[in-house]
């Protein structure tokens, strides 16, 4: 058949062009004005070379520590997401009653904004009115009530928390899905074998999970290093800049003017991200051409 | 003994489902029950019911907050976008994955980096003014528009796959132009992928907070999101009428999640690496 009449290129002009003009044109802009001064107070952009990469990257720049943050809340925040998630969905694949019921509360949460996630523990967790530690005052115990978004030592730990109550039925739900592709009868005769709760799950379930795994460690990856409206929106990276990761820093260089500065950020992000995708995507497809 | 074990066991997991579950409801419950409560009550942040329900404040979250424009924003912007990048994404699917060329899979690649690349917002802004669409409703759809399609393309190009190709040869040998073969016979078949498609697509430009932060300055443009941050801000010790707007933002996003539940937990499960 002639697939060049059946199948006409003309078809895919649509998606092509707002995918490059509003997606990959900016990026590419970005990559160019990164080597500028472009900022807000003046007209003029001017070429300047390595300079905004040279603030960043120079020795002791507060830079590193945006960097820092934003890789150990990729590490951590999958971490304390999909360990736990494993468990969860084992329990809730084992003939418990009622559990469609908690799978689909568990779920819920990963369909709402972030912005009002956030502005909801905002409120939950404020240090004098909010519900957190106005309830635990009123059990009597007052000492743990601490400022959980305000305190250095507590606002990672209130981020990672609110992040796993979002995403939790999330890499759930995908691991459930996983499970249930594995065969009752591998189970079955490894307890014919005798094999008890843990060695099934290292020698059946793990390795039989693994396109779930990637699949969550894929998402879950992709997601953190993006990380913008959560952090925004509970501590905006304070107190301080203890909670600063990349792409609040971004907004912050946007907010000041300073968008030579800004868009350099963007593109360090960018390259490691355009490294990250291309890996993902012949993980993905090798993943295709061996079903 | 074995047998007490195992019901141990199992009492041990049901409190464990309980106690999880409690967790994730009991936020909701703490700002649909504070938000029908009088503000000295809803200061108290507790979960005593309320002494006489304030449909009240909804009204005023909704008058203060300018709820009704934002609302109208959001729609329009989520129902329009996603219209396009559903259209835009299912036709490009449908070539991409009949003609299984070299240049084909390039495209193919090329559109899917888009699932996990970052945009560069402040690089958009420039963008957007050259073609002079700061500011408007047009350019915000378009801009969401472009972000969407690679994720329509990844999830729909799975699906033409599994649409027999004799359907197309008959067609064509019945002398239907491609238009005629895409609009009347491939579509109709898609139609389960792309309600999938639509609703995440829907649901993400919906919640999305980002690309209003920075591109629309004018508080009239704004979608809900970044309404109910500034009403935020400017009532944070009204916790009632915060409350009430929260609720009136997340209740569209329920209302679909009951619907269609179905879709968007396969479409999540299909489509993981995006959010």
């Amino acid at each position: 058949m002639n697939y060049r009449h059946a199948y006409p290129y003309h078809f895919i002009v649509g998606a092509l062009f707002l995918y490059l003009l509003f997606f990959i044109v900016p990026s590419l802009m970005g990559i160019y004005y990164s080597f500028t001064d472009w900022n807000r107070y003046s007209d003029q952009v001017r070429f300047v070379g390595l300079e905004n990469y040279r603030a960043i990257f120079a020795a002791k720049s507060v830079y590193y520590q945006y960097i820092g943050n934003t890789l150990k809340f990729t590490l951590i925040s999958n971490l304390v997401k999909i360990i736990p998630a494993l468990f969860l969905a084992l329990l809730f694949t084992d003939n418990l009653r009622g559990e469609h019921v908690h799978r689909t509360i568990l779920f819920f949460p990963a369909t709402l904004s972030f912005i009002v996630i956030g502005l909801v523990f905002r409120s939950i967790l404020h240090p004098e009115m909010g519900f957190l530690n106005q309830t635990l005052r009123n059990l009597g115990l007052g000492f743990a009530a601490k400022g959980w978004l305000i305190h250095p030592r507590w606002a990672w730990f209130s981020i990672y928390a609110v992040d796993a109550w979002r995403g939790l039925g999330y890499v759930m739900t995908i691991f459930i899905a996983g499970l249930q592709s594995i065969p009752r009868t591998y189970y079955e005769a490894a307890s014919i074998d005798g094999a008890g709760f843990f060695h099934k799950l290292f020698s059946i379930t793990i390795p039989m999970l693994k396109p779930a795994i990637t699949v969550n460690l894929v998402f879950g990856i992709t997601y953190s290093l993006r990380v913008f409206d959560i952090i925004f929106v509970l501590t905006n990276g304070g107190p301080g800049r203890v909670t600063e990761v990349m792409n609040t820093a971004v907004f912050r260089e946007f907010a000041l003017g300073t968008y030579g500065v800004g868009v350099a950020l963007s593109t360090v992000l960018f390259v490691v991200m355009g490294v990250v995708s291309v890996l993902v995507i012949r993980l993905m497809n090798r993943g295709e051409v061996e079903q | 003994m074995n047998r007490t074990r195992r019901q141990v066991y199992r009492i041990i997991q049901y409190l464990v489902a309980c106690l999880i579950s409690l967790v994730v409801v009991i936020p909701f419950v703490v700002i649909v029950n504070n938000s029908l409560k009088t503000r000295e009550e809803a200061n108290r942040m507790n979960l005593a019911l309320p002494s006489k329900l304030q449909w009240e404040n909804y009204r005023v979250a909704i008058e203060r907050g300018k709820l009704g424009i934002s609302f109208f924003n959001s729609t329009l912007y989520s129902a329009f976008a996603t219209a396009i990048a559903t259209l835009v994404g299912a036709m490009t699917a449908f070539v991409l994955a009949r003609r299984k060329t070299r240049f084909s899979q390039m495209c193919y690649f090329f559109l899917v980096l888009g699932i996990t690349l970052p945009i560069n917002l402040i690089a958009l802004i420039r963008v957007m003014q050259v073609l002079h669409l700061v500011n408007t409703r047009l350019g915000i759809i378009l801009v969401y528009g472009g972000m969407n399609v690679s994720f329509a393309v990844f999830i729909l190009y799975g699906f033409v796959g599994t649409i027999p190709r004799e359907l197309d040869e008959a067609a064509i040998i019945d002398g239907a132009s491609p238009w005629h073969l895409f609009f009347r016979i491939i579509l109709p078949l898609l139609r389960p992928a792309l309600t999938t498609v639509a609703v995440l697509t829907f649901m993400g430009i919906w919640n999305d907070f980002m690309v209003p932060l920075y591109i629309l300055n004018r508080a009239s443009l704004w979608p809900m999101t970044l309404a109910v941050y500034n009403f935020f801000g400017l009532y944070q010790q009204e916790w009632h009428l915060v409350f009430a707007d929260i609720v009136l933002t997340c209740l569209p996003i329920f209302v679909i999640y009951l619907f269609s539940q179905r879709y968007i937990v396969s479409g999540m499960i299909a489509g993981a690496v995006k959010q």
